[in-house]
């Protein structure tokens, strides 16, 4: 059974099980490896994406629930040689180590700085409270969410550098 | 002139009524006292009030998550319009600082102020009247030596005539059945304990009692369940709609741990609840459990028989031995259509719910799930929803929220089929119109962190 799935702005048919979990698709069948397998269990949010601007596990999130609605991955925030404010933060600040976690931490991040363009501290650690790092670089990523959304507040802009929709 | 006499004697008459009542509803003010620093109490006595502090849960109500300890200000809905905890730090302008101790087992015991306010029963003085003048001696040395914070609470906002408080005179005479709790002579020393614990500080028929047009308990149903923070206090009586029967031994160790194995794990209001009883001794948890399911009383032969059942399939089914049999009644999501809450189970609960961790960390079994067999969906509607968020710093159950991917239709079709699958309850009815007000923010759901107190403060619990 084909669904259709919107993701970055495209349209994709996909011939898959209804209930394979959106993380497998961005992978396997779309290519899109920056969403990540963690633990499977949306426990870890190392494989976050949005839909419609909220923040949902794509390892627990099967493709049915998602026809036709809007998916944002980390791949749709911005390119390599122009990378998205989130993006471009996460690089300033170093907030990567091992980088596992980071995908799903810029787009928990990317949730919330558009909800709330300047949150609090204690709304960032909210918002990435299922978003688990090993490696520990948690104060770089304050930083950076903080850094992202300064410069989306002074740029006027919605944190992505290409049109998502 | 007959008419003029009447109406000047009705007048006469009613100015002496009224005039009965408020020196019927008058308190007298107690002075002020300059309470000296934290030195002139025992420690030990301190230390006591550590404990009792976690047993009242003093703080969940006196603290707004995120600032200081005790100094009030949190917002309490009550049908008849929001309440604002107050101070209770010695802060001496804005807070308790003032306070003689005899001011404060007057509040205890009475329900008044320093000044000889009646105070609305959100503080829940129905049970606290109950608590000995020693360990509210306790509980003041243990308040008198916090942290002071200057913090004025926000005014109530009541509806005349609610806000007008010698009103409560009235309230009280009905409600309030001052003094201690008669001992049982019939009943054990720990039975006895549990009940002091249980129906005083603890409070818990402030939550698992159904209350009445005005507020107060109904003491007909005691324990028959009720309702705090948008989350269902299941009832904790006979009529308890667990599927395995609590008994003293789960109900301990669901008390101590904040979790059990044919239970689940503490969530919602009783989270703050479990998350602060950590700080009493075993016995007192013991006494407690002893009281509780002495209330629930023996199942009847036919709730532990389908109990036995139960379990037979839980252990079964965890051995692997039926797990080919399960999975024919085990959708797939070939169902999608015919059937979508089926499919959404399928795809979204059953990886964890039909998984092989163990409680806290694992989905729980839905057919031993409470939410799932309890007359009103509530619970499970907010789970879905809201997901269970992880303690700070510390390992707990976490579940992810569904509210970003699943609009009210598809809640409420997943949920009658979750109804449907594991519970032999009637079918529940308006869910989607039920799951819509909870995302709306029309009814109003506290969420909290699995265990643990709420998230923010950082001196959470009786520590400082």
């Amino acid at each position: 059974m084909a669904i259709s799935l919107n993701v970055n702005g495209a349209t994709h048919r996909i011939d898959a099980d209804p209930a394979t979990p959106l993380l497998y698709v961005l992978r396997n069948d779309l290519a899109l490896n920056g969403a990540k397998f963690g633990c499977g269990l949306g426990q870890c949010g190392s494989c976050m994406v949005m839909v419609e601007g909220e923040a949902v596990l794509s390892c627990v999130t099967p493709i049915m629930l998602l026809e036709g609605r809007e998916i944002t991955t980390v791949e749709g925030l911005g390119t390599i040689e122009e990378p998205g404010p989130v993006q471009a933060a996460f690089i300033e600040m170093q907030a990567a180590q091992c980088g596992y976690c980071i995908p799903g931490m810029m787009m928990s991040a990317q949730a919330l700085l558009q909800k709330n363009p300047a949150p609090s501290d204690e709304d960032i650690r909210n918002a990435l409270s299922t978003n688990l790092c090993r490696c520990g670089t948690h104060m770089r990523i304050l930083a950076a969410i903080r850094r992202a959304g300064e410069v989306m507040q002074s740029a006027g802009m919605t944190g992505t550098s290409r049109r998502t929709g | 002139m007959r008419a003029l006499r009447v109406i000047a004697a009705i007048v006469v008459v009613a100015g002496l009524v009224l005039f009965g009542l408020v020196a019927f509803a008058w308190r007298s003010e107690i002075p002020a006292e300059e309470v000296a620093e934290a030195a002139q109490f025992d420690p030990a006595l301190i230390e006591k009030g550590v404990q009792l502090a976690a047993v009242g849960n003093c703080i969940a109500c006196h603290t707004v998550p995120g600032s200081k300890a005790f100094a009030g200000g949190l917002a309490v809905p009550t049908p008849f319009g929001t309440i604002y905890s107050t101070n209770i730090t010695p802060d001496p302008e804005t807070g308790i600082g003032r306070w003689s101790e005899v001011a404060f087992q007057r509040a205890m015991r009475e329900g008044v102020d320093r000044e000889g306010n009646h105070l609305y029963p959100a503080f829940p003085y129905d049970h606290f009247t109950r608590v000995t003048d020693e360990d509210n001696r306790a509980l003041y040395a243990y308040l008198m030596t916090r942290e002071p914070v200057s913090a004025v609470a926000p005014p109530n906002e009541l509806q005349f005539p609610l806000n007008f408080r010698p009103l409560l005179v009235g309230w009280k005479f009905l409600y309030l059945d001052e003094g201690p709790l008669a001992a049982n002579a019939e009943q054990s020393e720990e039975w006895n304990r549990g009940a002091y614990l249980a129906e005083g500080l603890g409070h818990c028929g402030a939550c698992h009692t159904p209350r009445n047009d005005l507020g107060a308990e109904d003491k007909d149903r005691h324990f028959a369940g009720g309702e705090a923070e948008g989350w269902q206090a299941y009832a904790i009586d006979a009529s308890s709609p667990a599927p395995i029967p609590w008994d003293r031994e789960s109900l301990a160790f669901y008390l101590r741990n904040g979790w059990h194995e044919l239970h689940g794990v503490s969530r919602g209001p009783m989270a703050e609840v479990t998350g602060n009883l950590g700080l009493l001794p075993d016995s007192d948890i013991k006494a407690i459990a002893t009281y509780v399911s002495s209330v629930m009383g023996e199942p009847t032969p036919e709730r532990h028989q389908r109990a036995d059942e139960l379990r037979e399939e839980i252990e079964g089914r965890s051995r692997g031995l039926v797990a080919a049999a399960d999975s024919q009644d085990s959708p797939t999501a070939g169902d999608a259509a015919a059937e979508p809450g089926a499919a959404i189970y399928a795809a979204a609960c059953a990886s964890c719910h039909e998984g092989s961790r163990p409680q806290p960390f694992g989905g729980l079994d839905f057919s031993l799930s409470t939410a799932v067999n309890a007359p009103n969906p509530q619970n499970i509607v907010n789970v879905t929803l809201f997901g269970l968020p992880p303690a700070d710093g510390e390992a707990s159950s976490v579940m992810p929220g569904f509210a970003g991917v699943l609009g009210d239709e598809q809640v409420a079709e997943l949920l009658a089929y979750m109804r449907e699958r594991f519970s032999d309850e009637p079918a529940w009815t308006g869910l989607a119109e039920q799951v819509r007000r909870t995302r709306t923010g029309e009814y109003k759901v506290s969420v909290k962190p699995a265990d643990g107190i709420e998230r923010a403060p950082i001196n959470v619990g009786a520590e400082e």
